[in-house]
């Protein structure tokens, strides 16, 4: 793989800029691996790097059945931040925001990781309290977080309505400056060039449509090009982790719901944070070619159909209205949706399954974009030694039946995350 | 947006609907605890057709079983119910 640089760059302005390679090989599959990977989102492919770059395995597939980074991975809204306040959460999401700050050099592909600062609103005496005890429980972890008066949210955004009489008056913020968002298709494609420069064959168009079994473990899968070997296999396949569990026998504390997002046409900066209400449900930022970004609420009803239905997206623009009446300016340019996994606490599983030699990595609702570095870091280390990793070890898919539960928002055992 | 075939009023918008849970999480009052646990915290999740519980919130208020492809989005059946479906 040759490095991407200044230096390259030029040298191509010199010679018509016909040096560059393909970025990842077209590899065959092979007839067994020692690790495959199902699923090549953003979570596989750093699962798949990591395993070589941290554990050495030189072994390793990732079956994509359609194109790397075509599910939620190029679908999100890309927001990056660790402001949570259940500690194996923000600890979790914490390692992921470090490793992100690093992560262009890591991986010599720019995936324009931008710390513009992650501020959630808040619009009543309620909120603040629930936000500066949020901001506590991430400090006690060493994790910033800033309790914002009105008038610093106001100079921040000064396109917020921030009039007394707003439909959703605004009384301060909590603000998390390390947070901010990167380039979702760039993170895949970075994962997937790093990965394959260390040997992981990516294998694309190959579904996975059963497993191979020996007994109580799995010794293979069933894909559409054909039977393929495994001395473990990691299924890393979000909105579709229940129907590839399912392939096995298992039944998962999961229910599949879309998730849509929308963008406008490109203006000037006008969004200069990212904005959150959790309160409503809503999220605006701009992108670094201008759109500004926005999303909402999932249409909670179980689909896998990767395409919303209006009258959410109402809701959400509602919502980004009240709260920015300058959008009401700017024509919406694209819609679109993703499958998520919505878990029945709103954290993610993340470890070994009832049968032998196959794992899960899901049940990301609709925020483990931010994970993706945190999830391939511990998921590879659980795929290489077969044990958890301190940071993962909370969200084993066991935690229902302990009672032991990660349920940030307190809302109980319903599809369900904020 | 879906259109749905109230048993009571006939065909509505969606927005008039509101859906509560599958017919897999139903708990039985009586339930084993190991039975309990499954409904509350699994589903079948099936990337195909489900049974689901929704109520026509906005309109006859009343429950009903809505058969639906997971996909698709094609409702293949829609039913009453009444307290005996909860037995
Ligand atoms: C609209 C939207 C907005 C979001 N916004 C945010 C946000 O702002 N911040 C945030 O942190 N998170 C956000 N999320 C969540 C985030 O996108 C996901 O949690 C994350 O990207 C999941 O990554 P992944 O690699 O696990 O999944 P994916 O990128 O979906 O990858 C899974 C892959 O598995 C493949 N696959 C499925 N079944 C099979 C099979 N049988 N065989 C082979 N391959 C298979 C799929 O084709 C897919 O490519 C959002 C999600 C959506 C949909
Ligand atoms: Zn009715």
């Amino acid at each position: 793989m040759s490095r991407y640089s200044a230096f390259s760059l030029l040298r191509g302005a010199l010679t018509g800029h016909r040096h560059w390679q393909p970025a990842w090989r077209d590899p065959e599959p092979k007839s067994h691996y020692d690790i495959i990977i199902i699923g090549g989102g953003g979570h596989g492919l750093a699962t798949a790097y990591y395993l070589a770059k941290v554990h050495g395995l030189k072994n390793i597939a990732v079956l994509e059945k359609g194109w790397i980074g075509g599910g939620n991975t190029g679908r999100n809204t890309t927001i990056v931040r660790s402001n949570y306040r259940l500690e194996p959460l923000h600890n979790l999401f914490e390692f992921g925001l470090k490793l992100w700050h690093g992560l262009s050099d890591e991986l010599n592909y720019n995936v324009m990781f931008s710390p513009r600062g992650a501020m959630f609103l808040g619009h009543s005496d309620a909120d603040m309290v629930k936000l500066a005890e949020r901001g506590d429980a991430m400090r006690c972890d060493g994790i910033d977080a800033d309790l914002m008066t009105r008038a610093e949210v106001a100079k921040l955004e000064p396109l917020l309505d921030m009039s007394r009489d707003a439909r959703f008056p605004i009384q301060g913020g909590l603000i998390q400056r390390r947070g901010g968002t990167a380039r979702h298709d760039a993170v895949a494609w970075g994962y997937a060039r790093g990965a394959d420069s260390l040997g992981v064959d990516i294998i694309q168009e190959c579904e996975v449509t059963g497993f191979v079994r020996d007994g109580d473990a799995v010794v293979g899968v069933e894909t559409t090009r054909g039977r393929i070997g495994a001395g473990r296999v990691g299924i890393c396949v979000a909105g579709h982790s229940g129907h590839v569990a399912g392939l096995a026998g298992l039944k998962l504390p999961v229910e599949s719901q879309t998730l849509q997002a929308m963008v406008t046409e490109g203006v000037k900066p006008m969004i200069n944070s990212v904005i959150m209400s959790q309160s409503l449900h809503c999220y605006i930022s701009q992108s670094d070619k201008g759109g500004v970004v926005f999303g909402g609420d999932p249409d909670n009803w179980p689909s896998y159909a990767q395409r919303g239905h209006p009258m959410v997206m109402e809701g959400a623009v509602a919502q980004g209205l009240a709260l920015v009446p300058a959008l009401s300016r700017l024509r919406m340019v694209r819609t679109w949706s993703g499958v998520t996994d919505m878990s029945f606490d709103g954290a993610p599983i993340i470890g070994e399954t009832p049968v032998r030699n196959l794992f899960l990595n899901g049940g990301w609702c609709y925020g483990g974009f931010k994970a993706t570095p945190a999830s391939g870091w511990t998921y590879a280390h659980t795929l290489a030694t077969g044990k958890p990793h301190a940071l993962n070890a909370p969200f084993s898919l066991d935690r229902f039946e302990r009672g032991a539960t990660i349920d940030e928002t307190g809302s109980g055992p319903m599809p369900n995350s904020r | 947006m879906m259109l749905i075939p109230c048993p009571h009023c006939g065909p509505r918008a969606q927005s008039e609907f509101i859906y509560e849970r599958t017919v897999d999480s139903v708990v039985p009052l009586d339930a084993p605890s190991q039975e309990a646990m499954t409904k509350l915290f699994t589903r079948n999740n099936p990337r195909g057709v489900d049974d689901e519980i929704w109520r026509h919130t906005y309109g006859c208020r009343a429950w009903m079983i809505l058969t639906r492809h997971r996909v698709t989005n094609e409702i293949s059946g829609c039913r009453a119910i009444g307290p005996e479906a909860l037995l």
